[in-house]
């Protein structure tokens, strides 16, 4: 006679249990995105970049508020946050975001090269689709001991340099393209020099990040590198709640205009049937509102009331354009950042 | 003359039903998935492949990837074969505990590896800030490579070995120093002959298992490329930069020598169970 | 020519274990090396596991207690750790009867049988153990990304599979692939075929056979085989990086854990990863009761 082997078959069918009701829980979160029934809130998926975690934390809680009062439609935004190019990658291989805000132009023109939204997002909002701007700027450890003042100091061999890898990051193709631009005005646009004078601040570079906020990190918490070449809305977090006392922000003379744009990702929004919420979303931001609450994490608002208001937090720095220098975006990234470009040859072997 | 037989006869049923759902599985989730590889790799044309997969920067990334999966295999040939031969031959107290622990590597995720080597060896941590003081660097330099390999793939070379230690033929041994021969004449001419075949399983296979990681290393360097830029790095890189064709290019190079390390790996076992037994 | 596969924790069947360990003790005075020797070589292992084990992950709880049990507990139940725990539970339940049923039905056939081409299955089983879990992902964006092979086919319908629980699957179970089977093969290797085959002689059906006298004597090592591959699975990490979004709801606790580390928020990433250590110091504890079981079973039926 055989003896009935119960544990083991209990534990197939616990297995079995648990792949169907795997199953189950998997189809009823598909559903809920189209549950458009009253009373569920809207969920708008909000696809951006890295430092911007801490601002749209707060804005999502003013906009849902805002658009519950004026609609009463009740609204869930989820945000994810990650480095620009990886996070505009991923929208482009079907990562459903009905809106993209992105830390520059480039990689939401190449999300609208896969017909995800219009060529001309960028002139569907004001101000090039830029709801608010901002600078890149040094952030120097207290007292600034190594006295680094310009972007001629960053290269001075004395001096660590911590940025990005800016094929990855796009805060650092700002900084890249903001060295530049500085050498380019001191050296009357001779491209060699600069080329030269790039290639010998990225040699005082020990640490390359993936990402903004992992330098920030190796900086900040790992106490590497002498400077680091920072949004200013990342260096006055950092100066203000990781380290207070312990570091200080240099606005050099002169730095490039970082302006991160917005765009409403057509395809998802009109399949997702989320368009007048995402539009209002990316709207809501030139409101006086978003306005505020950019100015409070550090991004220079475009409204002059508000910028008057902030005025002391954001120095005066001459800031000049990325068009006024390199065109656009997709012939400074041609020439730099693709594969084999300046940046790689800068960073070759035996260099 | 003998018929060709697929399969010889056995009165156990089953054999059509588990070889044939085994193998409907291995195709839909590896080997259908894996051949997309070939497919998108081949769909831009060869010359784009080998300008993708031999680029300046792949080069200095296989460079790295192969040499600290080396370097860390060698390690850890040394270092397992000391660990498998002072768990086997000796008695200590924990003894048992240390022989669990050497597995941990294999149950903890690798990210959790990450973090804490990233800790322990940076230069505020319980090892790095010693090391700081002779001037080693470990966070961002590929010494933190090799160690965070070194790491994933420590049970390898013990778990092969081990095995080994535990059936050598005492009388061997006894034999050779009633001859008289030393213990190290004796380590060197009577067991190493009868470990070398696993040692070097148990490194091959360390050195396959270190060349794919990922998940380690990231928390230890950043991707600088031509300095700490490992492979699987370089693929995500691409990835991002919006070049797929370029990270499959890469991806395939991998694949192949991954491959060509496993068939290695199964051949030497072959040959030495043949070995064991003629 | 019977193949066995690599078998890292096989054991394999003793005979005579007595007479051999009293026989093995006595040559082992005249075979060991002087005390001295053996204290060093012990130091020098001891001292190496140290330094790359022991400290790695002892500095994992230090970090997840520096601010206190508070901050730990916290950092555990905050709604995102909830979420991500969540979701990886979901994704080993779905992840491990696959692979399970994949173990059991490959071991039987390599196990039992002798066919062409078995070294072939067996070599390509192990391939995702040593494909790079960033090729892993990467497959299967090739495969269901919206520029994929069947992109268009399943944006047509609606249907997503990688930035969302479908891929995480996928990747973690291509990832996991081959544990249970490794595991269950060098267990039925080691059974051999005579059980079944006394059960199918006595009458019993095949499926009976299977049930009542395979199942029985793997248990142990099917056991352990799904345990592993439920660390493995819970704590995969660079296969799912590549085909999640990033979003709260597609976070599984590893790229939880990357997140709060980016975050510079070190205690929780380190509480939210102490998480995963007790799950990877379970699992060696299972491993360790089966091995001791595993081994008076297999003397149990060869004696």
């Amino acid at each position: 006679m055989f003896k009935p082997a119960f544990p083991s078959i209990l534990f197939f069918l616990s297995l079995a249990g648990g792949a169907l009701s795997g199953c189950a829980t998997q189809s009823a979160g598909n559903s809920n995105s189209n549950a458009k029934a009253a009373g569920a809130p809207l969920k708008l998926i909000n696809v951006s970049y890295d430092p911007t975690r801490q601002f749209y934390a707060d804005y999502n809680k003013a906009f849902a508020a805002q658009y519950q009062a004026k609609t009463g439609q009740s609204v869930a935004v989820e945000t994810s946050h990650g480095g620009s190019g990886k996070q505009a990658r991923s929208v482009i291989d079907g990562n459903e975001a009905d809106v993209v805000t992105l830390a520059l132009a480039y990689d939401i023109d190449s999300i609208a090269d896969q017909k995800l939204l219009d060529p001309n997002w960028q002139s569907k909002l004001p101000q090039n689709s830029s709801p608010f701007t901002s600078a890149i700027v040094f952030l120097v450890r207290q007292g600034n001991p190594k006295q680094i003042k310009d972007w001629g100091d960053l290269v001075r061999p004395d001096v660590e340099v911590i940025t990005p890898n800016p094929k990855s990051s796009g805060g650092a193709r700002w900084n890249y393209l903001a060295a530049w631009g500085y050498a380019l005005d001191k050296w009357n646009g001779d491209e060699a020099k600069a080329r030269e004078f790039v290639a010998r601040l990225y040699k005082n570079v020990p640490v390359l990040d993936s990402g903004a906020r992992g330098s920030t990190t190796t900086f900040v918490e790992r106490g590497v590198g002498d400077v680091l070449l920072a949004w200013e809305n990342e260096a006055l977090l950092a100066a203000r709640e990781l380290g207070r006392g312990k570091f200080e922000i240099v606005t050099p003379p002169q730095s490039i205009l970082a302006e991160p744009p917005v765009a409403v990702v057509d395809a998802v929004a009109k399949k997702r049937g989320t368009e007048t919420l995402a539009r209002a979303y990316l709207e809501f931001l030139y409101a006086p509102q978003g306005q505020e609450l950019a100015a409070k994490h550090g991004y220079r608002p475009r409204d002059a009331k508000i910028a008057a208001k902030y005025a002391a937090q954001f120095p005066k720095v001459k800031l000049w354009t990325l068009q006024s220098k390199f065109g656009d975006w997709k012939s400074a990234q041609k020439t730099h950042f693709v594969s084999g470009g300046v940046f790689d040859q800068i960073y070759a072997p035996g260099q | 003359m003998p018929r060709f037989r697929f399969k010889e006869r056995s009165v156990l049923p089953g054999f059509g039903l588990s070889l044939g759902y085994a193998l409907f599985y291995l195709s839909i989730l590896v080997l259908i998935p894996l051949s997309t590889l070939f497919w998108k790799a081949g769909s831009e044309g060869w010359p784009h492949f080998v300008n993708a997969a031999f680029s300046p920067s792949a080069l200095a990334s296989y460079k790295l990837t192969f040499g600290a999966a080396l370097l860390a295999a060698t390690v850890n040939m040394f270092a397992g074969l000391l660990v498998a031969w002072v768990l086997v031959r000796y008695s200590f107290w924990g003894k048992s505990l240390v022989d669990a622990l050497v597995d941990m590597p294999f149950a903890l995720p690798t990210a959790v590896g990450g973090i804490a080597l990233a800790t322990v060896y940076g230069p505020n941590g319980w090892i790095g800030a010693h090391l700081a003081k002779w001037g080693v660097n470990v966070i961002q330099t590929p010494i933190g490579i090799v160690i965070a390999l070194i790491f994933i793939s420590l049970p390898f070379v013990v778990r092969t070995v081990q095995p080994v230690l535990q059936e050598l033929d005492a009388q061997l041994e006894e034999a050779a120093s009633s001859l008289g021969a030393s213990r190290w004449m004796t380590f060197r001419r009577v067991l190493f002959p009868y470990i070398w075949p696993a040692l070097l399983t148990g490194t091959t296979l360390a050195f396959a298992r270190a060349i794919g990681e990922y998940g380690s290393v990231i928390f230890i360097t950043s991707n600088i490329p031509f300095r700490t830029q490992i492979t699987p790095q370089l693929i995500y890189t691409r990835l991002d930069e919006y070049d797929t064709a370029g990270a499959t290019a890469i991806a395939l190079v991998m694949l192949v020598v991954s491959f060509a390390l496993l068939l290695f790996i199964n051949a030497l076992q072959a040959w030495s169970r043949k070995r064991m037994r003629g | 020519m019977n193949d066995s596969t690599i078998a890292v924790a096989a054991p394999r069947p003793m005979e005579s274990e007595k007479s051999r360990s009293q026989n093995r003790a006595a040559v082992r005075r005249a075979t060991n090396e002087p005390v001295g020797v053996q204290i060093v070589l012990i130091a020098l292992a001891l001292a190496f596991l140290g330094l790359f084990l022991l400290v790695p992950l002892a500095v994992v709880f230090a970090e997840a207690f520096r601010k206190g049990w508070e901050v730990y507990r916290a950092s555990i139940t905050s709604p995102e750790a909830l979420a991500a725990i969540k979701l990886t539970l979901l994704v080993a339940a779905i992840t491990l009867p696959l692979n399970t049923l994949f173990g059991v039905a490959a071991a039987w056939a390599i196990a039992k049988f002798r066919f062409k081409g078995k070294s072939v299955l067996i070599t390509l089983i192990d391939l995702p153990f040593a494909v790079s879990p960033v090729i892993a992902g990467l497959i299967f964006v090739l495969l269901f990304g919206r520029q994929g092979v069947f992109g268009e086919w399943l944006m047509a319908r609606d249907w997503k599979i990688i930035f969302a629980v479908p891929g995480i699957v996928l990747a973690t179970a291509f990832v996991t692939f081959p544990f249970v089977a490794r595991e269950l093969i060098a267990f039925m290797e080691a059974q051999g075929t005579e059980e079944e085959e006394a059960a199918m002689v006595l009458g019993a059906s095949g499926w009976q056979a299977f049930w009542r006298v395979t199942i029985p004597n793997i248990k142990w090592g099917l056991l352990y085989g799904i345990i592993l591959c439920n660390a493995r699975a819970m704590g995969e990490f660079g296969a799912v990086s590549v085909v999640t979004g990033h979003v709260g709801r597609t976070n599984t606790v590893p790229l939880q854990v990357e997140l709060l580390y980016g975050e510079y928020q070190f205690a929780a990433a380190f509480a939210v990863a102490s998480i995963l250590t007790l799950v990877g110091i379970v699992t060696l504890i299972i491993k360790r009761v089966v091995e001791v079981r595993a081994h008076s079973q297999i003397k149990a039926g060869s004696g």
